[in-house]
Protein backbone atom coordinates (compact mmCIF):
# COMPACT_ATOMS: atom_id res chain seq x y z
CA UNK A 1 0.00 0.00 0.00
CA UNK A 2 1.29 3.46 -0.80
CA UNK A 3 0.84 5.63 2.27
CA UNK A 4 0.60 8.96 0.52
CA UNK A 5 0.55 11.24 3.55
CA UNK A 6 3.76 9.66 4.88
CA UNK A 7 5.49 10.07 1.52
CA UNK A 8 4.33 13.65 1.43
CA UNK A 9 5.66 14.31 4.91
CA UNK A 10 9.04 12.71 4.28
CA UNK A 11 9.61 14.49 0.98
CA UNK A 12 8.72 17.88 2.44
CA UNK A 13 10.56 17.39 5.73
CA UNK A 14 13.54 19.73 5.60
CA UNK A 15 15.33 18.41 8.71
CA UNK A 16 18.85 17.23 8.07
CA UNK A 17 18.46 14.32 10.49
CA UNK A 18 15.49 12.90 8.55
CA UNK A 19 17.47 13.19 5.34
CA UNK A 20 20.45 11.36 6.81
CA UNK A 21 18.25 8.58 8.20
CA UNK A 22 16.53 8.23 4.85
CA UNK A 23 19.84 7.97 3.00
CA UNK A 24 21.21 5.42 5.45
CA UNK A 25 18.14 3.19 5.27
CA UNK A 26 18.00 3.40 1.48
CA UNK A 27 21.66 2.57 0.98
CA UNK A 28 21.40 -0.36 3.41
CA UNK A 29 18.45 -1.74 1.47
CA UNK A 30 20.26 -1.26 -1.85
CA UNK A 31 23.29 -3.10 -0.54
CA UNK A 32 21.19 -5.96 0.77
CA UNK A 33 19.26 -6.51 -2.45
CA UNK A 34 21.80 -5.53 -5.10
CA UNK A 35 25.13 -5.78 -3.29
CA UNK A 36 27.90 -3.52 -4.45
CA UNK A 37 27.16 -3.81 -8.14
CA UNK A 38 26.08 -1.28 -10.76
CA UNK A 39 24.87 -2.28 -14.20
CA UNK A 40 26.06 -0.18 -17.10
CA UNK A 41 24.27 0.58 -20.34
CA UNK A 42 24.57 3.06 -23.15
CA UNK A 43 21.89 4.92 -25.06
CA UNK A 44 22.00 4.96 -28.85
CA UNK A 45 19.94 7.52 -30.73
CA UNK A 46 18.71 6.22 -34.06
CA UNK A 47 16.85 9.30 -35.18
CA UNK A 48 15.38 12.60 -34.07
CA UNK A 49 12.25 12.84 -36.19
CA UNK A 50 9.32 13.63 -33.98
CA UNK A 51 5.66 14.26 -34.58
CA UNK A 52 4.95 15.55 -31.09
CA UNK A 53 5.13 19.15 -30.01
CA UNK A 54 6.29 19.08 -26.41
CA UNK A 55 7.37 22.35 -24.85
CA UNK A 56 10.28 20.89 -22.86
CA UNK A 57 12.03 18.71 -25.44
CA UNK A 58 14.89 19.38 -27.85
CA UNK A 59 13.48 16.98 -30.43
CA UNK A 60 10.02 18.60 -30.39
CA UNK A 61 8.43 19.05 -33.80
CA UNK A 62 8.24 22.82 -33.35
CA UNK A 63 12.03 23.13 -33.28
CA UNK A 64 13.52 23.89 -36.65
CA UNK A 65 16.49 21.56 -36.32
CA UNK A 66 18.07 19.24 -38.86
CA UNK A 67 16.23 15.90 -38.75
CA UNK A 68 17.97 12.69 -39.47
CA UNK A 69 18.05 8.96 -38.88
CA UNK A 70 20.83 6.42 -39.14
CA UNK A 71 21.06 4.09 -42.12
CA UNK A 72 22.27 0.49 -41.85
CA UNK A 73 25.93 1.31 -42.42
CA UNK A 74 25.80 4.03 -39.79
CA UNK A 75 24.04 1.74 -37.33
CA UNK A 76 26.83 -0.82 -37.71
CA UNK A 77 29.44 1.87 -37.21
CA UNK A 78 27.88 3.30 -34.07
CA UNK A 79 27.20 -0.09 -32.54
CA UNK A 80 30.66 -1.33 -33.32
CA UNK A 81 32.20 1.60 -31.46
CA UNK A 82 29.95 1.12 -28.43
CA UNK A 83 30.46 -2.61 -28.32
CA UNK A 84 34.25 -2.18 -28.46
CA UNK A 85 33.99 -0.03 -25.35
CA UNK A 86 32.59 -3.06 -23.56
CA UNK A 87 28.94 -2.03 -23.57
CA UNK A 88 26.59 -5.02 -23.67
CA UNK A 89 23.28 -3.45 -22.70
CA UNK A 90 22.07 -0.96 -25.22
CA UNK A 91 19.06 1.35 -25.11
CA UNK A 92 17.85 2.29 -28.56
CA UNK A 93 16.13 5.67 -28.70
CA UNK A 94 14.22 7.62 -31.29
CA UNK A 95 11.93 10.61 -31.36
CA UNK A 96 8.31 9.66 -31.76
CA UNK A 97 7.62 9.37 -35.45
CA UNK A 98 5.56 6.49 -36.83
CA UNK A 99 6.52 7.69 -40.28
CA UNK A 100 10.30 8.13 -40.10
CA UNK A 101 11.24 5.72 -37.33
CA UNK A 102 8.48 3.19 -37.88
CA UNK A 103 8.16 -0.21 -36.25
CA UNK A 104 9.82 -1.75 -39.31
CA UNK A 105 12.72 0.70 -39.16
CA UNK A 106 13.22 -0.04 -35.47
CA UNK A 107 12.87 -3.77 -36.01
CA UNK A 108 15.68 -3.64 -38.53
CA UNK A 109 17.85 -1.65 -36.12
CA UNK A 110 17.17 -4.18 -33.36
CA UNK A 111 18.18 -7.04 -35.64
CA UNK A 112 21.47 -5.27 -36.31
CA UNK A 113 21.92 -4.43 -32.62
CA UNK A 114 21.57 -8.09 -31.68
CA UNK A 115 24.73 -8.79 -33.69
CA UNK A 116 26.65 -6.61 -31.24
CA UNK A 117 24.80 -6.71 -27.92
CA UNK A 118 23.26 -9.54 -25.87
CA UNK A 119 20.67 -7.19 -24.39
CA UNK A 120 18.66 -4.59 -26.31
CA UNK A 121 16.08 -2.19 -24.89
CA UNK A 122 14.03 0.48 -26.59
CA UNK A 123 12.78 3.96 -25.78
CA UNK A 124 10.59 4.88 -28.73
CA UNK A 125 7.04 5.99 -29.47
CA UNK A 126 4.40 3.96 -27.62
CA UNK A 127 3.23 1.01 -29.71
CA UNK A 128 0.39 -1.46 -29.82
CA UNK A 129 0.66 -4.88 -28.22
CA UNK A 130 1.26 -6.79 -31.45
CA UNK A 131 3.90 -4.27 -32.50
CA UNK A 132 5.72 -4.90 -29.22
CA UNK A 133 5.41 -8.62 -29.91
CA UNK A 134 7.16 -8.11 -33.24
CA UNK A 135 10.01 -6.22 -31.61
CA UNK A 136 10.36 -8.80 -28.83
CA UNK A 137 10.62 -11.45 -31.51
CA UNK A 138 13.36 -9.40 -33.18
CA UNK A 139 15.30 -9.43 -29.89
CA UNK A 140 14.06 -6.61 -27.66
CA UNK A 141 14.08 -7.45 -23.95
CA UNK A 142 13.36 -4.10 -22.34
CA UNK A 143 11.19 -1.03 -22.75
CA UNK A 144 11.53 2.43 -21.26
CA UNK A 145 8.42 4.57 -21.39
CA UNK A 146 7.84 7.55 -19.15
CA UNK A 147 4.51 9.14 -18.43
CA UNK A 148 6.48 12.41 -17.95
CA UNK A 149 3.82 13.70 -15.54
CA UNK A 150 0.70 12.21 -13.99
CA UNK A 151 -0.88 15.64 -13.62
CA UNK A 152 -3.45 15.50 -16.41
CA UNK A 153 -3.82 19.26 -16.74
CA UNK A 154 -0.11 19.92 -16.96
CA UNK A 155 0.29 16.91 -19.24
CA UNK A 156 -2.22 18.44 -21.59
CA UNK A 157 -0.52 21.84 -21.50
CA UNK A 158 3.05 20.71 -22.12
CA UNK A 159 2.12 18.25 -24.84
CA UNK A 160 0.78 20.73 -27.33
CA UNK A 161 0.08 18.40 -30.23
CA UNK A 162 0.86 14.98 -31.64
CA UNK A 163 -0.02 11.47 -30.55
CA UNK A 164 1.62 12.04 -27.20
CA UNK A 165 -1.21 14.36 -26.28
CA UNK A 166 -3.32 11.28 -25.53
CA UNK A 167 -2.64 10.74 -21.81
CA UNK A 168 -4.46 7.44 -21.55
CA UNK A 169 -2.75 5.86 -24.54
CA UNK A 170 0.60 6.63 -22.97
CA UNK A 171 -0.49 5.53 -19.49
CA UNK A 172 -1.53 2.13 -20.81
CA UNK A 173 1.74 1.58 -22.68
CA UNK A 174 3.49 -0.45 -19.95
CA UNK A 175 0.46 -2.75 -19.84
CA UNK A 176 0.54 -3.31 -23.60
CA UNK A 177 4.25 -4.06 -23.49
CA UNK A 178 3.93 -6.40 -20.50
CA UNK A 179 1.04 -8.16 -22.19
CA UNK A 180 3.27 -8.72 -25.23
CA UNK A 181 5.86 -10.37 -22.95
CA UNK A 182 8.41 -7.60 -22.40
CA UNK A 183 10.97 -8.79 -19.85
CA UNK A 184 11.83 -5.47 -18.28
CA UNK A 185 9.98 -2.18 -18.18
CA UNK A 186 11.31 1.14 -17.01
CA UNK A 187 8.79 3.75 -15.94
CA UNK A 188 9.33 7.30 -14.83
CA UNK A 189 8.48 10.94 -14.59
CA UNK A 190 10.25 13.96 -15.94
CA UNK A 191 11.03 16.00 -12.85
CA UNK A 192 10.35 19.68 -13.36
CA UNK A 193 7.07 19.45 -15.26
CA UNK A 194 4.67 19.25 -12.32
CA UNK A 195 4.79 19.49 -8.52
CA UNK A 196 7.20 16.62 -7.87
CA UNK A 197 5.75 15.08 -4.71
CA UNK A 198 2.34 14.39 -6.26
CA UNK A 199 3.96 13.06 -9.39
CA UNK A 200 6.20 10.69 -7.43
CA UNK A 201 3.20 9.33 -5.53
CA UNK A 202 1.28 8.81 -8.76
CA UNK A 203 4.25 6.98 -10.30
CA UNK A 204 4.48 4.71 -7.25
CA UNK A 205 0.78 3.91 -7.59
CA UNK A 206 1.20 3.16 -11.28
CA UNK A 207 4.10 0.81 -10.49
CA UNK A 208 2.15 -0.98 -7.72
CA UNK A 209 -0.68 -1.50 -10.19
CA UNK A 210 1.72 -2.94 -12.78
CA UNK A 211 3.36 -5.22 -10.18
CA UNK A 212 -0.02 -6.69 -9.31
CA UNK A 213 -1.13 -7.48 -12.84
CA UNK A 214 2.27 -8.32 -14.36
CA UNK A 215 4.37 -9.65 -11.46
CA UNK A 216 6.96 -11.33 -13.67
CA UNK A 217 8.22 -8.14 -15.30
CA UNK A 218 11.49 -6.70 -14.02
CA UNK A 219 10.66 -3.09 -13.24
CA UNK A 220 12.90 -0.10 -12.90
CA UNK A 221 12.23 3.56 -12.31
CA UNK A 222 13.87 6.68 -13.66
CA UNK A 223 13.67 10.23 -12.41
CA UNK A 224 15.24 12.39 -15.10
CA UNK A 225 15.32 16.09 -14.28
CA UNK A 226 14.61 18.43 -17.16
CA UNK A 227 17.81 19.68 -18.69
CA UNK A 228 16.84 22.69 -20.81
CA UNK A 229 18.31 22.81 -24.30
CA UNK A 230 19.44 26.09 -25.79
CA UNK A 231 16.75 28.46 -27.07
CA UNK A 232 14.12 26.78 -24.97
CA UNK A 233 11.50 29.13 -23.58
CA UNK A 234 10.07 26.60 -21.18
CA UNK A 235 10.84 27.23 -17.53
CA UNK A 236 10.72 23.99 -15.55
CA UNK A 237 9.91 23.77 -11.83
CA UNK A 238 13.19 23.55 -10.00
CA UNK A 239 13.82 20.22 -8.29
CA UNK A 240 16.68 20.59 -5.81
CA UNK A 241 19.46 18.05 -5.47
CA UNK A 242 18.23 17.22 -1.97
CA UNK A 243 14.68 16.53 -3.11
CA UNK A 244 16.02 14.48 -6.00
CA UNK A 245 18.09 12.32 -3.66
CA UNK A 246 15.14 11.97 -1.26
CA UNK A 247 12.93 10.73 -4.09
CA UNK A 248 15.50 8.10 -5.00
CA UNK A 249 15.85 7.03 -1.34
CA UNK A 250 12.13 6.73 -0.86
CA UNK A 251 11.81 4.69 -4.03
CA UNK A 252 14.43 2.27 -2.82
CA UNK A 253 12.78 1.81 0.58
CA UNK A 254 9.28 1.30 -0.82
CA UNK A 255 10.41 -0.87 -3.74
CA UNK A 256 13.50 -2.74 -2.51
CA UNK A 257 13.98 -4.90 -5.60
CA UNK A 258 13.10 -2.37 -8.26
CA UNK A 259 15.96 -1.07 -10.38
CA UNK A 260 16.74 2.63 -10.26
CA UNK A 261 18.38 4.22 -13.29
CA UNK A 262 20.59 7.27 -13.27
CA UNK A 263 21.38 8.99 -16.53
CA UNK A 264 24.26 11.15 -17.69
CA UNK A 265 21.92 14.12 -17.49
CA UNK A 266 23.08 14.42 -13.92
CA UNK A 267 26.31 16.10 -12.87
CA UNK A 268 29.25 13.76 -12.14
CA UNK A 269 29.29 14.79 -8.47
CA UNK A 270 25.65 13.77 -7.93
CA UNK A 271 26.18 10.54 -9.88
CA UNK A 272 29.17 9.64 -7.75
CA UNK A 273 27.26 10.43 -4.55
CA UNK A 274 24.39 8.22 -5.52
CA UNK A 275 26.30 5.02 -6.20
CA UNK A 276 25.00 3.51 -2.98
CA UNK A 277 21.37 4.05 -4.07
CA UNK A 278 21.05 3.35 -7.77
CA UNK A 279 21.48 0.11 -9.66
CA UNK A 280 21.88 1.13 -13.28
CA UNK A 281 23.85 3.91 -14.90
CA UNK A 282 24.39 5.00 -18.44
CA UNK A 283 28.00 5.47 -19.40
CA UNK A 284 29.79 7.13 -22.27
CA UNK A 285 26.46 8.53 -23.36
CA UNK A 286 25.72 10.64 -26.36
CA UNK A 287 22.25 12.09 -26.95
CA UNK A 288 23.11 13.01 -30.53
CA UNK A 289 22.03 10.92 -33.48
CA UNK A 290 25.29 9.37 -34.66
CA UNK A 291 27.02 10.83 -31.62
CA UNK A 292 29.50 8.02 -31.05
CA UNK A 293 31.07 8.27 -34.48
CA UNK A 294 30.31 11.95 -35.11
CA UNK A 295 28.69 11.11 -38.41
CA UNK A 296 25.98 13.71 -38.18
CA UNK A 297 25.75 17.32 -37.14
CA UNK A 298 22.72 18.00 -35.02
CA UNK A 299 21.03 19.07 -31.85
CA UNK A 300 20.87 16.75 -28.87
CA UNK A 301 17.58 15.82 -27.18
CA UNK A 302 19.03 17.24 -24.00
CA UNK A 303 22.50 18.18 -22.84
CA UNK A 304 24.36 15.63 -20.80
CA UNK A 305 26.50 16.64 -17.86
CA UNK A 306 28.61 13.57 -17.33
CA UNK A 307 31.00 13.24 -20.25
CA UNK A 308 33.22 10.55 -18.77
CA UNK A 309 34.01 7.57 -20.97
CA UNK A 310 32.93 4.00 -20.22
CA UNK A 311 36.48 3.27 -19.14
CA UNK A 312 36.49 6.19 -16.72
CA UNK A 313 33.15 5.17 -15.22
CA UNK A 314 34.38 1.60 -14.78
CA UNK A 315 37.50 2.85 -13.01
CA UNK A 316 35.44 5.14 -10.80
CA UNK A 317 33.20 2.24 -9.77
CA UNK A 318 36.16 0.04 -8.99
CA UNK A 319 37.85 2.79 -6.99
CA UNK A 320 34.71 3.10 -4.91
CA UNK A 321 34.46 -0.66 -4.42
CA UNK A 322 31.62 -1.32 -6.83
CA UNK A 323 31.59 -4.08 -9.37
CA UNK A 324 30.53 -2.77 -12.79
CA UNK A 325 28.12 -5.24 -14.39
CA UNK A 326 27.99 -5.33 -18.17
CA UNK A 327 26.04 -8.51 -18.70
CA UNK A 328 22.64 -8.58 -17.03
CA UNK A 329 20.66 -10.72 -19.34
CA UNK A 330 21.13 -12.20 -22.75
CA UNK A 331 18.43 -12.61 -25.31
CA UNK A 332 17.83 -16.33 -25.71
CA UNK A 333 16.20 -16.33 -29.11
CA UNK A 334 19.06 -17.90 -31.00
CA UNK A 335 19.53 -20.65 -28.42
CA UNK A 336 17.64 -23.73 -29.38
CA UNK A 337 14.77 -24.49 -27.05
CA UNK A 338 11.69 -26.57 -27.07
CA UNK A 339 8.23 -25.41 -26.32
CA UNK A 340 7.27 -27.13 -23.12
CA UNK B 1 32.34 -36.34 9.17
CA UNK B 2 30.51 -37.91 6.30
CA UNK B 3 31.00 -36.56 2.82
CA UNK B 4 28.12 -35.62 0.60
CA UNK B 5 28.31 -37.35 -2.76
CA UNK B 6 26.46 -35.92 -5.74
CA UNK B 7 27.05 -37.23 -9.24
CA UNK B 8 30.17 -39.05 -7.97
CA UNK B 9 31.63 -35.75 -6.77
CA UNK B 10 32.69 -35.87 -3.14
CA UNK B 11 31.74 -32.78 -1.16
CA UNK B 12 33.43 -32.48 2.20
CA UNK B 13 32.74 -28.80 2.72
CA UNK B 14 28.99 -28.40 2.80
CA UNK B 15 28.94 -24.66 2.13
CA UNK B 16 27.92 -23.81 -1.42
CA UNK B 17 28.57 -20.21 -2.44
CA UNK B 18 26.62 -17.95 -4.78
CA UNK B 19 28.67 -15.39 -6.67
CA UNK B 20 26.31 -12.43 -7.17
CA UNK B 21 26.42 -9.04 -5.43
CA UNK B 22 30.15 -9.07 -4.54
CA UNK B 23 31.97 -5.73 -4.69
CA UNK B 24 34.66 -7.26 -6.87
CA UNK B 25 35.60 -10.60 -8.34
CA UNK B 26 38.72 -10.86 -6.24
CA UNK B 27 36.47 -11.13 -3.17
CA UNK B 28 34.56 -13.95 -4.84
CA UNK B 29 37.78 -15.86 -5.27
CA UNK B 30 39.02 -15.13 -1.76
CA UNK B 31 35.68 -16.15 -0.24
CA UNK B 32 35.85 -19.50 -1.99
CA UNK B 33 39.45 -20.06 -0.96
CA UNK B 34 39.04 -18.90 2.64
CA UNK B 35 35.93 -20.99 3.22
CA UNK B 36 37.17 -24.07 1.40
CA UNK B 37 33.87 -24.25 -0.48
CA UNK B 38 33.93 -26.87 -3.23
CA UNK B 39 30.82 -25.90 -5.18
CA UNK B 40 29.93 -22.43 -6.45
CA UNK B 41 27.03 -21.23 -8.50
CA UNK B 42 27.26 -18.60 -11.24
CA UNK B 43 24.34 -17.10 -13.15
CA UNK B 44 24.66 -17.80 -16.86
CA UNK B 45 23.21 -14.37 -17.53
CA UNK B 46 26.18 -12.81 -15.78
CA UNK B 47 28.83 -14.74 -17.70
CA UNK B 48 30.52 -12.65 -20.33
CA UNK B 49 30.44 -15.19 -23.15
CA UNK B 50 31.91 -12.94 -25.80
CA UNK B 51 35.23 -11.65 -24.53
CA UNK B 52 35.97 -8.59 -22.39
CA UNK B 53 37.87 -8.21 -19.19
CA UNK B 54 37.11 -9.94 -15.95
CA UNK B 55 35.12 -12.99 -16.75
CA UNK B 56 33.82 -14.21 -13.39
CA UNK B 57 34.82 -17.78 -14.24
CA UNK B 58 38.49 -16.86 -14.27
CA UNK B 59 38.21 -16.09 -10.57
CA UNK B 60 36.98 -19.52 -9.56
CA UNK B 61 39.85 -21.61 -8.21
CA UNK B 62 40.82 -24.85 -9.91
CA UNK B 63 39.11 -27.94 -8.61
CA UNK B 64 36.01 -26.07 -7.51
CA UNK B 65 32.85 -27.47 -9.04
CA UNK B 66 30.85 -25.02 -11.11
CA UNK B 67 27.08 -25.17 -10.87
CA UNK B 68 25.57 -22.67 -13.28
CA UNK B 69 22.17 -21.27 -12.44
CA UNK B 70 19.28 -20.11 -14.56
CA UNK B 71 18.62 -16.85 -12.72
CA UNK B 72 16.45 -14.63 -14.90
CA UNK B 73 14.43 -17.48 -16.37
CA UNK B 74 10.69 -16.95 -16.11
CA UNK B 75 9.52 -20.32 -17.36
CA UNK B 76 10.73 -23.83 -18.13
CA UNK B 77 11.42 -22.96 -21.76
CA UNK B 78 13.89 -20.26 -20.78
CA UNK B 79 15.52 -22.65 -18.32
CA UNK B 80 16.10 -25.17 -21.09
CA UNK B 81 17.62 -22.52 -23.35
CA UNK B 82 19.94 -21.26 -20.61
CA UNK B 83 21.00 -24.79 -19.70
CA UNK B 84 21.80 -25.65 -23.31
CA UNK B 85 23.70 -22.42 -23.78
CA UNK B 86 25.79 -23.20 -20.69
CA UNK B 87 26.48 -26.72 -21.88
CA UNK B 88 27.46 -25.55 -25.36
CA UNK B 89 29.87 -23.08 -23.77
CA UNK B 90 31.50 -25.87 -21.78
CA UNK B 91 30.32 -24.99 -18.28
CA UNK B 92 29.55 -28.56 -17.34
CA UNK B 93 26.27 -30.25 -16.58
CA UNK B 94 25.52 -29.17 -13.02
CA UNK B 95 22.62 -26.80 -13.10
CA UNK B 96 20.66 -25.00 -10.45
CA UNK B 97 17.18 -24.31 -11.74
CA UNK B 98 15.74 -20.96 -10.79
CA UNK B 99 12.40 -20.11 -12.36
CA UNK B 100 11.06 -16.86 -11.02
CA UNK B 101 8.10 -15.06 -12.46
CA UNK B 102 7.59 -12.65 -9.61
CA UNK B 103 9.93 -9.71 -9.41
CA UNK B 104 8.64 -8.47 -6.05
CA UNK B 105 9.21 -11.50 -3.80
CA UNK B 106 11.38 -13.56 -6.16
CA UNK B 107 9.54 -16.72 -5.15
CA UNK B 108 10.15 -19.74 -7.39
CA UNK B 109 7.51 -21.12 -9.73
CA UNK B 110 7.42 -24.70 -8.47
CA UNK B 111 5.36 -26.13 -11.32
CA UNK B 112 7.64 -24.74 -14.02
CA UNK B 113 10.63 -25.93 -11.99
CA UNK B 114 9.31 -29.48 -11.95
CA UNK B 115 8.75 -29.37 -15.72
CA UNK B 116 12.22 -27.98 -16.35
CA UNK B 117 13.77 -30.58 -14.05
CA UNK B 118 12.13 -33.41 -15.92
CA UNK B 119 13.40 -32.14 -19.27
CA UNK B 120 16.94 -31.38 -18.10
CA UNK B 121 17.29 -34.74 -16.36
CA UNK B 122 16.42 -36.36 -19.68
CA UNK B 123 19.15 -34.30 -21.33
CA UNK B 124 21.73 -35.58 -18.87
CA UNK B 125 22.05 -32.61 -16.53
CA UNK B 126 22.66 -32.94 -12.81
CA UNK B 127 19.77 -30.90 -11.53
CA UNK B 128 19.51 -28.77 -8.40
CA UNK B 129 16.01 -27.31 -8.37
CA UNK B 130 15.31 -24.26 -6.19
CA UNK B 131 11.75 -24.46 -4.84
CA UNK B 132 9.47 -23.59 -1.97
CA UNK B 133 9.67 -26.08 0.89
CA UNK B 134 6.68 -28.20 -0.07
CA UNK B 135 6.47 -31.94 0.37
CA UNK B 136 4.42 -32.64 -2.76
CA UNK B 137 6.75 -30.56 -4.90
CA UNK B 138 9.77 -32.33 -3.45
CA UNK B 139 8.25 -35.75 -4.08
CA UNK B 140 7.48 -34.80 -7.65
CA UNK B 141 11.07 -33.64 -8.12
CA UNK B 142 12.33 -36.97 -6.85
CA UNK B 143 9.99 -38.73 -9.24
CA UNK B 144 11.27 -36.84 -12.29
CA UNK B 145 14.90 -37.48 -11.38
CA UNK B 146 16.22 -34.40 -9.57
CA UNK B 147 19.58 -34.91 -7.88
CA UNK B 148 18.74 -32.68 -4.90
CA UNK B 149 15.95 -30.47 -3.60
CA UNK B 150 16.84 -26.90 -2.69
CA UNK B 151 14.13 -25.43 -0.49
CA UNK B 152 14.29 -21.74 0.35
CA UNK B 153 14.92 -20.78 3.96
CA UNK B 154 13.15 -17.48 3.34
CA UNK B 155 12.81 -15.11 0.39
CA UNK B 156 16.02 -14.54 -1.61
CA UNK B 157 18.21 -11.77 -0.31
CA UNK B 158 16.18 -11.09 2.81
CA UNK B 159 18.61 -12.52 5.40
CA UNK B 160 15.53 -13.66 7.34
CA UNK B 161 16.88 -17.13 8.11
CA UNK B 162 14.79 -20.27 8.34
CA UNK B 163 11.26 -18.91 8.10
CA UNK B 164 10.30 -22.19 6.44
CA UNK B 165 11.90 -24.28 9.18
CA UNK B 166 9.00 -26.67 9.87
CA UNK B 167 8.50 -27.42 6.20
CA UNK B 168 12.21 -27.89 5.55
CA UNK B 169 12.28 -30.35 8.47
CA UNK B 170 9.50 -32.32 6.81
CA UNK B 171 11.56 -32.53 3.60
CA UNK B 172 14.62 -33.63 5.56
CA UNK B 173 12.53 -36.33 7.26
CA UNK B 174 10.79 -37.61 4.17
CA UNK B 175 12.92 -37.02 1.08
CA UNK B 176 15.74 -39.42 0.34
CA UNK B 177 17.81 -37.21 -1.99
CA UNK B 178 20.02 -34.42 -0.57
CA UNK B 179 18.27 -31.34 0.82
CA UNK B 180 20.28 -28.17 0.29
CA UNK B 181 18.86 -25.11 2.00
CA UNK B 182 19.10 -22.12 -0.30
CA UNK B 183 18.11 -18.44 0.03
CA UNK B 184 17.43 -16.22 2.98
CA UNK B 185 20.30 -17.48 5.15
CA UNK B 186 21.42 -14.27 6.85
CA UNK B 187 24.13 -15.30 9.29
CA UNK B 188 26.23 -18.32 10.24
CA UNK B 189 23.89 -19.35 13.07
CA UNK B 190 21.04 -19.76 10.55
CA UNK B 191 23.25 -22.08 8.53
CA UNK B 192 24.32 -24.00 11.62
CA UNK B 193 20.67 -24.45 12.55
CA UNK B 194 19.83 -25.86 9.11
CA UNK B 195 22.68 -28.33 9.40
CA UNK B 196 21.68 -29.35 12.94
CA UNK B 197 18.23 -30.08 11.54
CA UNK B 198 19.84 -32.52 9.13
CA UNK B 199 20.09 -30.53 5.92
CA UNK B 200 22.81 -31.91 3.65
CA UNK B 201 24.28 -28.55 2.68
CA UNK B 202 23.56 -24.83 2.63
CA UNK B 203 23.93 -22.34 -0.21
CA UNK B 204 24.80 -18.78 0.80
CA UNK B 205 25.24 -15.69 -1.31
CA UNK B 206 23.92 -12.32 -0.05
CA UNK B 207 25.08 -12.71 3.54
CA UNK B 208 28.64 -13.32 2.37
CA UNK B 209 28.71 -10.97 -0.61
CA UNK B 210 27.37 -7.94 1.25
CA UNK B 211 29.43 -8.40 4.44
CA UNK B 212 32.11 -5.80 5.12
CA UNK B 213 34.67 -8.57 4.91
CA UNK B 214 33.29 -11.19 2.54
CA UNK B 215 36.14 -13.74 2.73
CA UNK B 216 36.02 -13.78 6.52
CA UNK B 217 32.25 -14.13 6.50
CA UNK B 218 32.57 -17.06 4.10
CA UNK B 219 34.98 -18.66 6.52
CA UNK B 220 32.56 -18.07 9.40
CA UNK B 221 29.78 -19.77 7.43
CA UNK B 222 32.01 -22.70 6.64
CA UNK B 223 32.81 -23.21 10.32
CA UNK B 224 29.16 -22.88 11.35
CA UNK B 225 28.10 -25.41 8.74
CA UNK B 226 30.81 -27.82 9.82
CA UNK B 227 29.76 -27.42 13.47
CA UNK B 228 26.10 -27.94 12.63
CA UNK B 229 26.84 -31.04 10.61
CA UNK B 230 29.12 -32.52 13.24
CA UNK B 231 26.45 -31.91 15.88
CA UNK B 232 23.82 -33.58 13.70
CA UNK B 233 25.98 -36.62 13.08
CA UNK B 234 26.82 -36.78 16.78
CA UNK B 235 23.15 -37.00 17.74
CA UNK B 236 21.79 -33.88 19.37
CA UNK B 237 20.21 -34.66 22.76
CA UNK B 238 16.65 -33.49 23.37
CA UNK B 239 16.44 -30.19 25.20
CA UNK B 240 15.15 -30.08 28.77
CA UNK B 241 13.35 -27.16 30.28
CA UNK B 242 15.59 -26.99 33.35
CA UNK B 243 15.54 -23.22 33.55
CA UNK B 244 11.85 -23.17 34.34
CA UNK B 245 11.01 -21.96 37.86
CA UNK B 246 7.82 -23.97 38.06
CA UNK B 247 7.49 -27.69 38.45
CA UNK B 248 7.03 -29.56 35.14
CA UNK B 249 3.85 -30.95 36.63
CA UNK B 250 2.33 -27.68 37.80
CA UNK B 251 0.44 -26.99 34.61
CA UNK B 252 -1.36 -30.29 35.04
CA UNK B 253 -2.63 -29.26 38.43
CA UNK B 254 -3.82 -25.71 37.76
Amino acid sequence: MIVTDQIHRILTDSREATFEKLKKQASDVTRQYFGRTISLYAPLYLGNYCENNCVYCGFSSHHKIPRTRLNDAELHKEMNVLSKQGIQNILILTGESDRMTSVNYIKNAVTIARQYFPNVSIEIQPLLTDEYSQLIKAGVDGLAVYQETYDREIYDTVHVSGKKKDYNYRYETPERAAHAGMRSISMGILLGLAPPVEDVIALFQHLRFMEKIYPGVEYSLSFPRIVPVEDMDYQPIKVSDDLFVKIICLTRILFPRVGINLSTREQPAIRDDMLSLVTRMSAGSSTLVGGYTHIREGEPQFDIHDHRSVKEIVQLLKDKNYDPVFTEWRCLHEVSGLRV
Amino acid sequence: MQSLIIDNFEIQNRLLIGTGKFQNKYDVRESIIQSGSQVVTVAVRRIDLERHEENILEYIPDGVKLMVNTSGARNADEVIRIARLAKECGYGNWIKIEVIDDSKYLLPDNQETIRATELLVKEGFVVFPYVSADLYVARELVKVGADTVMPLGSCIGTNQGLKAEEFIQILINEIEIPIIVDAGIGCPSHAAKAMEMGADAVLVNTAIATADNAPNMAKAFSKAIEAGRLAYESGIPDSQNIASASSPLSHLLS
